[in-house]
Formats: structure tokens, sequence, C-alpha cells
């Protein structure tokens, strides 16, 4: 390799971008790094004028914020990126949501015109479809939430940790079958009770996983098959936080 | 496949091509990179079960992350799915922890496409790179509930064997109903009518009539109207068909003219993690180097380019189907393609200003060479030069007709490091015919001279050299088809020797990095290559016993493999030895003798004793013809450039869809 890295020519980010989209079906699947090179490779497909880092690997410019876990299927998970050209934010929605795969779409595109997105991230909305007997299931929520701490483990990157689950779910309530938000893929099943759970993101952040191991600590709730979650939505905070705002709110107000 | 429903787990009945992903889902959330088993990629196709005659299922019988990018079956895929009265679907080797839960929940083997059950299907067609795919392929039999033996079968979906492996598929002729040889193009629409005609005529003569009417054809070979008869000594006595009314010889496929099958047109991009995160791009098929060693350079003659212009056309087309970022010009020997230079060039030109990336995987050392990767890396993006001398010594490498002499590695590598290449990756064969230690141990002098020179060459001592060695084996349809094959502890022992030769060198060892793998897998893939159907049983006995994967390590066992060859060959006086490491008298009978790959055996047998002799044999596409035999009997020729055309008109810059109209400027 040379001892410098070539001149290339780097234009420089004139725009940044923030886009919603939702991983949906089979391709809930998809790890985050899966999501990764499909949106790079798309993103090269729509013909997005991408400002690229410089180096001896230029990578394009895009953020990513709290993905939600492999196998969670989600309505509400946001990304940055910059662009070298004045993009038009509802034409890069439809090119992009063309390139990607079906069952990763964009949702909506806004031009950003505010700082410190990610910490606009309080919390998250999870629909958790729970496969057991609605009074077992109730039975376990009525545990936990009656429950001032509900230690779980996790094996982490940085090892086993052990952390409390009960302080980050700020909501726990079961929805009745006709008010499912999730876009069904697959036929629900009646045997199986649907759960809005609202959690806030603390460190280490409490995943819906760490939710049903807490529900099982405490309630010896073991679900009939593996269950089914989707984030709905993700933002701020609102009304003694038990209610989710839309992140884009304050880059819509300054348009 | 003429009822309209098949049993499936206890007592459901699911109608014929009816998704089984409601019950797969259920297991995913509970094993490993579960993306690998949901499809979904981009360009991938579902059509619907009824409105196709003939219905396929490819698969390549390893992971999905080694199997999703290959060129075959996605060409195959594309084919087979342009056709309106056919279909086909792709399905890979599930690992076992998947296969577990399969077999736990009664889920049956599915395809990745329309998660439709294996055993749906008309044909499941089975590309085999290398004979270690024959395990994954009894696994995914038995997942679908399709009998392993080829001769239990009734209503069942015909298996077709294909891919370099088919060339001999006397090991696996119990549990494939045919194999076909050479260029799966035309070969999957000669099946697919034959299957398709059979199924509107109501299936005359059922299953063994449909077998019937594609081996006549002379280009499927059916093992089961074959006999093979045995000499008391083990070796074969002849083989010759049962029935008056097929071929006593098949023959190879061979497709003509690339320009007209510009396939894969809309490449798959996966959304998992595969071995090759690139798009490939074929620019031409065969070679005709004669290495000795190389099955693929026998078997695929002659030499058919791809014209500069379809080529072009072929990157261009495919980057703005997949967003890949980079782009493998395939071939055996990339370099030598007619139109190379003007290739490389219009094509750094084209990218030049672009993120894409292009490579040349496979590259003849030859300082050339060197210059068409710094052409194609004039972006900045590098991936690596690699380099094959395959043999250490001067002498060896006349033995396999691999003509290079030290002075052009030294030359070749002195380009690169002067041209600032880094690491130059060298690859080597350890175990070829006649092979001494000596040769072996002049690979470590080899890679010393390398780093010297590219040190004087660079003005830095931060350069590397990695050395690759892999085992030789023996193949089918090659010069060393008669060969000895190494023993494994003689393969370890010279690699030992190497190793050492190199490590303890102060000066240079630490910049010379070795890899290599012991002995013992190549002795396994020793006998599926050279094995006639006797080997069947050691397959069926090492796949009971747990064989999975063969081609990883974490999986092989070799222990598993000897205790089952040495159960399952009891009594046939033949063993593993027998098949790997003893030399072949011209007069054998081989397992493989009725297949065709057009060469010429008695020109194979010169060849293999100018080896011994050390005679090298030159290049067919620049000197007369030697008479391989191919192209006189396989009635094709030659198709090489150039083609005249020199430059290519820049492709018209593409507007961006997503601009601000009116501000799309600078």
């Amino acid at each position: 390799m040379a001892n410098k890295p070539p001149e290339r020519d780097l234009a420089p980010t004139i725009q940044k971008l923030r886009l919603r989209y939702a991983k949906r079906g089979r391709l809930r699947f998809s790890s985050h790094r899966d999501f990764q090179r499909a949106l790079e490779r798309a993103l090269r497909r729509a013909g997005v004028p991408m400002a690229y880092s410089a180096g001896f690997s230029p990578h394009p410019k895009i953020s990513y914020s709290n993905s939600a876990p492999t196998g969670v299927a989600s309505e509400a998970e946001y990304v940055e990126i910059g662009v070298t050209q004045l993009c038009d934010p509802d034409k890069l929605r439809s090119a992009l949501d063309e390139a990607l795969p079906p069952g990763l779409d964009i949702i909506e595109v806004i031009v950003a015109t505010t700082s410190d997105f990610s910490a606009r991230l309080e919390a998250s909305v999870w629909e958790m479809e729970i496969c057991a007997p609605t009074e077992e299931v109730m039975g376990a929520v009525g545990e936990l939430l009656g429950s001032t701490e509900v230690l779980v483990e996790r094996m982490t990157k940085s090892g086993l940790r052990v952390f409390d689950a009960r302080s980050a779910i700020l909501l726990m309530e079961m929805v009745p079958q006709s008010a499912i938000t999730a876009p069904a893929d697959t036929q629900m099943l009646s045997e199986c009770v649907i759960l809005h759970v609202v959690v806030r993101h603390i460190t280490p952040s409490v995943r819906p996983d760490d939710v049903l191991t807490a529900l099982k600590q405490v309630g010896n709730l073991v679900p009939l098959k593996p269950v089914r979650v989707t984030r709905l939505a993700q933002g701020p905070l609102t009304e003694v936080g038990i209610s989710i705002g839309d992140p884009f709110d304050p880059d819509r107000v300054l348009v | 496949m003429s009822s309209s429903t098949i049993e499936a787990g206890a007592n459901k009945v699911r109608p014929r091509g009816q998704s089984v992903f409601p019950e797969l889902e259920a297991l995913l959330p509970l094993i490993a990179k579960p993306i690998q088993y949901v499809g979904g990629e981009l360009n991938a196709v579902t059509k619907p079960w009824e409105d196709v005659t003939v219905h396929w299922a490819l698969m390549y019988p390893d992971a999905y992350e080694v199997g999703a990018p290959n060129q075959g079956v996605q060409i195959l895929y594309e084919v087979l799915n342009e056709q309106p009265d056919v279909l086909a679907e792709r399905t890979y080797s599930v690992w076992p922890d998947l296969e577990t839960l399969m077999r736990e929940n009664n889920v049956p083997a599915f395809t990745v496409d329309a998660h439709r059950s294996v055993a749906d299907f008309d044909l499941l067609g089975l590309s085999f790179s290398t004979e270690l795919g024959y395990t994954n392929m009894l696994t995914a039999l038995s997942l679908a509930n399709i009998p392993l033996h080829a001769v239990d079968r009734e209503d069942h979906p015909i298996v077709v064997a294909g891919g370099h492996a088919a060339f001999n598929p006397e090991p696996i002729a119990q549990f494939i109903d045919a194999a076909v040889l050479g260029d799966g193009e035309e070969a999957v629409l000669l099946i697919s009518n034959i299957v398709k005609v059979w199924i509107e005529a109501g299936r005359p003569g059922g299953r063994e009539g449909v077998l019937l009417e594609l081996a006549k054809s002379g280009c499927v070979y059916v093992p089961r109207f074959y006999d093979v008869e045995y000499l008391p000594d083990g070796r074969i006595k002849r083989v010759v068909p049962n029935r008056a009314d097929v071929p006593s010889r098949v023959t190879k496929f061979t497709l003509m003219d690339l320009d007209a099958w510009p396939f894969p047109k809309a490449p798959l991009v996966p959304l998992a993690e595969t071995v090759h995160e690139r798009m490939s791009v074929e620019i031409f098929r065969g070679c005709t180097r004669g290495c000795r060693f190389c099955q693929a350079g026998m078997i695929t003659r002659p030499v058919r380019e791809r014209s500069m212009t379809s080529i072009a056309a072929m990157v261009e087309n495919g980057l703005e189907k997949t967003g890949f970022e980079e782009v493998g010009l395939l071939s055996l020997s990339s370099a030598d393609h007619s139109e190379i230079g003007d290739l490389a060039r219009n094509l750094a030109d084209r990218y030049e200003k672009s993120q894409t990336s292009l490579s040349l995987p496979s590259t003849r050392v030859d300082a050339f060479n060197v210059d068409l990767a710094n052409e194609l890396s004039r972006n900045g993006r590098r991936s690596g030069l690699t380099f094959a001398p395959e043999g250490g010594s001067e002498r060896i490498r006349r033995v396999i007709n691999k003509l290079v002499s030290e002075e052009d590695l030294i030359r070749t590598v002195t380009t690169a490091y002067g041209a600032g290449w880094r690491n130059v990756k060298l690859y080597f064969m350890c175990g070829l015919p006649t092979e001494t230690d000596e040769d072996v141990l002049q690979i470590a002098t080899m890679a010393k001279e390398v780093i010297r020179a590219g040190r004087e060459a660079s003005g830095r001592r931060d350069i590397k050299c990695t050395v690759s060695i892999g085992g030789f084996v023996p193949k089918p349809h090659t010069p060393f088809q008669w060969a000895a094959q190494l023993d494994h502890e003689s393969t370890d022992a010279r690699l030992q020797k190497l190793k050492d030769a190199i490590r303890s060198d102060k000066e240079f060892g630490k910049a010379i990095g070795l890899r290599y793998h012991d002995g013992k897998p190549g002795i396994i893939e020793g006998i599926l290559s050279r094995g006639d159907r006797r080997v069947g049983n050691v397959i069926e006995t090492a796949w009971k016993n747990g064989a999975r994967f063969d081609g990883w390590s974490e999986h092989f066992s070799f222990d598993r493999w000897m205790e089952s060859a040495n159960y399952a060959l009891e009594n046939t006086g033949v063993d593993v030895d027998w098949y790997t490491t003893r030399e072949r008298e011209y007069t054998e009978v081989l397992p493989w003798d009725h297949l065709d790959s057009g060469l010429d055996s008695e020109w194979l047998w010169e060849d293999w004793q100018d080896a011994l002799s050390e005679v090298a044999v030159d290049d067919c596409r620049w000197t007369p013809c030697f008479d391989c035999g191919v192209c006189e009997q396989m009635d094709t020729e030659i198709q090489v450039g150039p083609t005249g055309v020199i430059d290519l008109p820049m492709p018209s810059p593409r507007v961006s869809p997503v601009l601000v109209q009116g501000l799309c400027g600078n």
C-alpha cells in the first residue's frame, strides 16, 4: 500500500438527512451489520451523492443510533447520512426504499436542522406478542410492576453483566388484538397476549429479551413459542414519562 | 409429483408448493445468524407455484455464506427463471443447530426464496464445486424426506448433480438420479424441456421413463443405466450400459459465445455476510495454460472469451442493479484475456472517480499483472496482490507445467513492492508428483529472496510476504489422474521442515507469513475425487456417523472418515490407500472413463509422461494445437479476441434521482 492515502475528490458534506426506517417480516432477522451493508449498497444504487471519509479505506458518512436487536422487528429505526449535494428528502425516501429489499422500508426522510438527535431517543415502545394464557401473562406483569428491582443477567461485549431491568420499564399494558399497531406479516395466534411496553434507554440498555427474562424470573412466565417483538416508536419522553414524542419534530419546526 | 399434497409432520397435509415459513419462523430466534435462512435478497425471484410446469430447487451444498455468491447457481437461477414455464428457487445447507431443530419439529428442507419444501419440486439440482459437499447433500435429502438412494425414490424430485466434481460422480452414483458435465446454461434448459414434455404427456414410464429420456440425450449421465464390473484385484473391469438405448459415453456441455449469455444480469445481493462481498463478472471461461494439477483448466476447455464491450456492459449493469462496491473480473487466469490491458484501462477510466474497486482474483506471476493491478486500483482501493507459482523449485514447476522462472517471480514482486504494494501473497502446493523435501524447502528460499528484493525495491523493512500452501489432490480428467497422492504423514513432515526453515531465519523469517493445513483432509478429498461407486458406502457411513460440512476444519473429523471407510470398504479388497496413494497404470479402467470431458486419454497419458520427464508444454492459444482432443471431440473452438475495440465510450453520467431540482451542480 502507498504511504499516504491517494488524493481523492472528497467533496464536503453540505447536507445531513435523517431517515426513519422499518425492519419488517422475515427481514427482522437481519442484524445491525446486515442492515449496514444493505443500506450502503442501496445508497449507491439509488444514486445518493454520499459524502465519504478520507483515508486509505473511505467510508460513507452514515451514523446509526440504537438499532433494534436481531430478530426484533421495528417501525422506528433511525439513521443519519451526510451528502455532497442538496437532496430532496421525499425523492430520497422513495429512491432508497426502492433500492432496499422489501422488508427494509424507508418510512420518512427529513433534512436535519438540529443537533443532538440521538439524545432525543429517550425511550422505546415495544410490542410483544406472548403466547401464553392471559392470566399467566398478566400475573407475571403484575409481579414485575410490583417489584422495585429485578436483577437480570446478560452476556455483553464486556462479559456477563447483572443489572436492574425494572427501573427502565415505565409502562406495561395489555392491548386488545384489534389495537395491534405492528403490521401483521403472518397470522396472529388467538392464544397470544399483546403487551405494549415503554422502556427508558439507560446503560446498560434494557432490551426486550431482558424484560422477558424479568417476567420469567418474577412471574415464572414461559411462553409456548418465541415471543415476537416489534419496536413501535422511539423518541423523547413526554407527559410524566409514559408517552413517546416524534424525534423529528424539532427538525420540522425549524424548516 | 403426481399427487397434489404431501404428508408434512405428524398429520398435517400441506399443499404442494406452500410455504413452510410459519413453521421455520418459530425456530429462527433459537439459532445463530437466522438471516441466512430467510431469503429476501435484492434481485431474488419468486414465481407462483401453479404458473409453471417445471419446478427446480437449486442447491449449493454448503453454508449460505459460501453458496449465495456462487456464480454457477446464480446463473442457472436466472436462466431458469427467465423461462415462462419454469421456476427455480435456491437452497443451501443448514448448520447443525438448525438441522437438529428441524428434525425435532418436523420442518422439512426448504428453499430460501418462497420457503417451499424441497420435496415438492420436480428437480433438485446440486452444484458441487468440491467433493467435500457430498455429506451435505445427504443431510439435505434426509431433511427433505427424500430417500437417500435413488432406487428408492418414487414421487420425489429428480436429483441432478453438476459442477466440477460431477466429472466423476461415481462416488455419489447411488444418491443421484443424474449428473451433468460441463457448462450448465444449456444443460438445465435441455433437462427442463425433457421433464416438461414428460409431465405434460402424463409422466409416461414413470420416473424411469423420464430418466431414460434424459440418458438418451447423450449428455445427461444416469448412473442406474450403467453397470460397473470389477476385476478380482479390485480394479474396474468395465463400465457398460445395461440397456441398448443409452449411449456408452456421456459428453460434457460446452457453452459457446459467452456474449450471448450475459448472466447473471441481476446478481443477488445477500443480506447476510458472505465470503465474497463483491459482484463478479466472468471475463472468460476455460483455460489452456495446461497446468497439469488443475482440473478446472482441463475440463473447461477451450478458452471462450467474453468481449471487452460485453464485459464493460455487465459491470455497469451489475453495479446499477446491486450497489456493490467491488467487482471481481472472474476467470481461471484473468490476465490472459486478449483484451485485458484495454479492459483494465477502460474500466479504470470509468470508475476512477467513484468508490468502486476492481480486482482480478486470479493472476499469473508476471510483471504485467502488477501493471494491471496498479491500473485497476488507480482510485486507491487496493485489495492485495496474489501470485501462484504453485511449486517451490524450477524443476517441480516443469513437472506441473507452471512455467514461471525464479527471475520472473523476483521481477514481478520487485515491481509490486516498488509500486507501493506492501503485502504479496504467494500460493504453493505440497505433495506434487515426484516432489522431494528439497522442492518444498525451496519455497523458503524463494520467499526470503522475495523479501530481500522487496526491501531493496521499496526501501522499506516493513514489507511482508504471505505463503499459503495447499495439499495437492490428484483429480480426474487431468494428467495427474494416474498419480499417487502423497500420504498425510509425509505431507505434514515436509511442511514442518518448511516451517522450520522459514522460522529459523533471523533476517527474513518475521516478514514471511506461512499458512497451511495438515495433510489429513486432503486424503479424504482424494478418495472422494478418484473414488468409484464403492466409495458411496463410505460417504453414507461417514454421514450417518455425523459427517457434515467437511470443508470446514471445525466440523471435519479425519478419524470419523477413516473409521467409516474401514467399515464400509471391509471385504471389498480395497481401502483408502488404494484409492489415494496408489499410482495407476495406463491400462487401468478409471471410474470416470465413460464420462467424456473431450480430453483424449492418450494425450493425457503423454502429458503425464512429459510431467515425469519434466517436459513443459505451451499454451495452444499461442502455439499450434497439441491435440488434447477437446475441440475435435466436442466440435468447439478457441474463442479469443482481440475484437479490435480499443476505447469504450464513457457511459453517460447517471443523473441522481434524489437531488433537489436546479441545485444539482457541484
